[in-house]
């Protein structure tokens, strides 16, 4: 089926083109910051992890939100699903792939990094991490291929599959609950520490991912003459309404908990993201421009009309898509550290290098995703004709 | 020829395993290893849980000036003097070492003075449970270790930490601090760029029958008392016993072995 990557229209080859150059910039942005040290980087000693490693909290949650569309499809046999769990699991592949590229460039020894492989510590949330974002990369890559080429033949995908399906279901839900961990089992870190995080997290995630999928459907059936469909389309708006409710929910029971107890170290990463602490609040303005994001996405969503346009899908989609980023992949990661440990402030921003590596890994997952999403259009469209 | 080719094409087998290989690994270097013959320095001191007993009334800030100078010579700690400081000892004010326990009202002598900071050697240090190498671990007297030949820089230990005792080499401390000057101490390696590191309590001083650092360098004033709280004799047991001392955020449970005479 690779081959059908290499032939496309002028417009794939340009898309292609302008992914690989932005790559191109990551690469030599990461060359630098390997030869000069994470110096480079707007991290210090009290923020210690930054966009990287928030980049990689975002990502793992659109991998998971997969199991958003296969779960209905295969569970509840829900049928509008069955064209596009394959774009589904293909947002999965490459949304790990950018997972693991961020973690890769967040060590100061990426050189070592089979270490966590050669001396395993199952104590550490870090390895089960590296278990569990491993393992769903290889199950998706392997449903989404070997059910594509079944599909390619007109035959029915073989049984063997079937019981790697029903794994990748609950795995998906297994790799942003480890990924919660990291953060949620902290002693000190306040912010993070909440027995909610793993479900903010899946919340969150289960919004973010399908209104990505949604936009992917929309940009596939302008480009291709495959048509994931208006009913599955809507199915996935329903889901993503829910999710983000559900989201917004949650982190309001944050803000409850930490506001009415009146404990500071409760409050205060709350206080530095919305207003402010100590003269400090350079995510402030992020922090609102999420809010603002959330609730008018909530309300256009909740709107049938605007809903069923999908124009305004489109933009509620752009919306809690953005909104959702901020939050994970920048605002919860920064905060947890701030205040530090001696109740001071040392705040983040991050560096050029930084953000051209970021942008790099960013449109290498796009790269993946353009040649697999034109793997799958390919093979739709071949079917259909 | 073909033995040894056997035996390669076993270990690949094995390592094929994945999980498996490691303890294989682990075997055969330890067979080898068991062929040299080290063994401890009888000097050096053993205990089981090794803490520290800082008297804050009898330090001043020429006291824990010495102390800080005499670790950092010691361990080549560089002297960036920036947000990507490495900080093995070093002093803050009393609001910023037990935040939350401060008031108002606070005495002028404790709020102006200068409390030594280190790494806790903490019981129960979520640093060592985080690490997803063993890079960081704890030994049977008590003295969380760094490996920095193995850290691979993930800085989870930095995050789990919560008295902010861990330094990273943002930058490489060989080809930036120690670029036109010797290190101090030629003994004690340097870092490279990316590791994590943090203080030892002296871990190979201790080998040798030496006091730690910093405890020797104010020895005149004994503001820094070390000594095994599990030997009920040793000079730290009975300096607890007689004088009321505190922790910091021990509410944690991560039971830290640094305690304050306040």
């Amino acid at each position: 089926m690779l081959e059908t990557a290499l032939k496309g229209s002028k417009k794939y080859w340009i898309l292609i083109g302008v992914l690989f150059g932005l790559h191109g910039i990551g690469v030599t942005a990461f060359l630098y910051q390997l030869n000069k040290g994470l110096t480079v980087t707007g991290m210090s000693r009290d923020v210690s992890w930054g966009l990287y490693i928030a980049q990689f909290t975002f990502l793992v949650g659109v991998a998971a939100s997969a199991v958003m569309v296969v779960l209905p499809y295969y569970l509840h046999n829900v049928k509008e699903f069955g064209k596009i769990t394959i774009l589904g699991e293909f947002l999965a592949v490459a949304a790990v792939n950018m997972c693991l590229m961020f973690i890769l460039v967040d060590l100061g020894k990426p050189m070592r990094m089979l270490n966590v492989i050669l001396h395993p510590t199952p104590n550490s949330i870090l390895f089960w991490d590296m278990v569990v974002l491993n393992g769903y990369l290889f199950l998706n890559i392997i449903i989404g291929w070997v059910v594509l080429s079944a599909e390619r033949k007109q035959v029915e995908p073989p049984k063997w599959v079937k019981p790697l399906i029903y794994l990748s279901i609950p795995w998906a839900v297994s790799i942003h609950t480890v990924t919660a961990f990291l953060y949620a089992g902290l002693p000190g870190r306040h912010f993070w520490l909440t027995a909610i995080m793993a479900a903010r997290f899946l919340a969150s995630a289960f919004a973010a991912g399908p209104a990505l999928l949604i936009l992917l459907c929309l940009i596939v059936r302008r480009v291709s003459k495959f048509d994931p469909g208006k009913e599955a389309i809507q199915k996935v708006a329903n889901i993503v309404i829910y999710a983000l409710i559900i989201s917004i929910f949650f982190v309001l029971l944050e803000i409850f908990t930490a506001f009415y107890s009146q404990i500071p170290g409760h409050m205060h990463g709350f206080v530095y993201t919305f207003v402010g602490l100590n003269g400090y609040g350079n995510l402030v303005p992020w922090t609102w421009a999420s809010a603002v994001m959330a609730v008018v996405a909530t309300l256009m969503l909740l709107c049938p009309p605007l809903r069923k346009n999908e124009t305004t899908l489109a933009i509620s989609c752009l919306l809690v898509f953005f909104s959702l980023w901020i939050e994970k992949g920048i605002t919860l990661v920064i905060t947890g550290f701030i205040p530090n440990p001696f109740d001071t402030i040392t705040e983040y921003v991050p560096t050029l290098p930084e953000v051209a590596i970021t942008v790099g890994i960013w449109a290498t997952g796009f790269l993946i995703l353009t040649i697999l999403y034109k793997i799958a259009v390919s093979v739709k469209e071949e079917i259909a004709s | 020829m073909e033995r040894s080719r056997r035996s390669f094409l076993k270990i690949l087998g094995i390592s094929t395993l994945g999980l498996g290989t490691l303890s294989a690994v682990d075997l055969l270097a330890k067979a080898e290893m068991g062929k040299a013959e080290y063994s401890p320095n009888p000097k050096g001191m053993t205990g089981k849980r090794w803490a520290l007993v800082v008297d804050v009334k009898k330090l001043d800030e020429e006291t824990t000036q010495k102390a800080i100078e005499a670790c950092h010579l010691i361990h080549n700690v560089p002297d960036y003097g920036d947000e990507e400081e490495i900080k093995w000892i070093w002093t803050d004010k009393y609001e910023h070492v037990f935040p939350g326990q401060e008031h108002a009202y606070l005495a002028e002598e404790i709020e102006e003075k200068p409390f030594l900071l280190l790494c806790n050697h903490c019981s129960n240090p979520p640093c060592v449970r985080v690490c997803p190498t063993q890079a960081t671990w704890q030994r049977g007297d008590g003295i969380v270790m760094m490996d920095q030949h193995r850290c691979i820089g993930c800085r989870y230990c930095m995050a789990a930490c919560p008295f902010g005792a861990r330094s990273f080499n943002w930058k490489d401390p060989r080809t930036t601090y120690f670029k036109d000057k010797e290190p101090p101490n030629p003994k004690y390696p340097t870092r490279t760029k990316g590791v994590v590191e943090k203080c030892n309590l002296c871990a190979e001083r201790l080998a040798v029958g030496e006091m730690p650092a910093c405890v020797e360098a104010v020895k005149d004033s004994k503001a820094i008392v070390f000594g095994d709280l599990e030997d009920p004799h040793s000079e730290a047991r009975e300096l607890l016993h007689e004088r009321f001392a505190i922790r910091r955020r021990p509410e944690l449970g991560t039971s830290p072995n640094v305690y304050y005479i306040v």
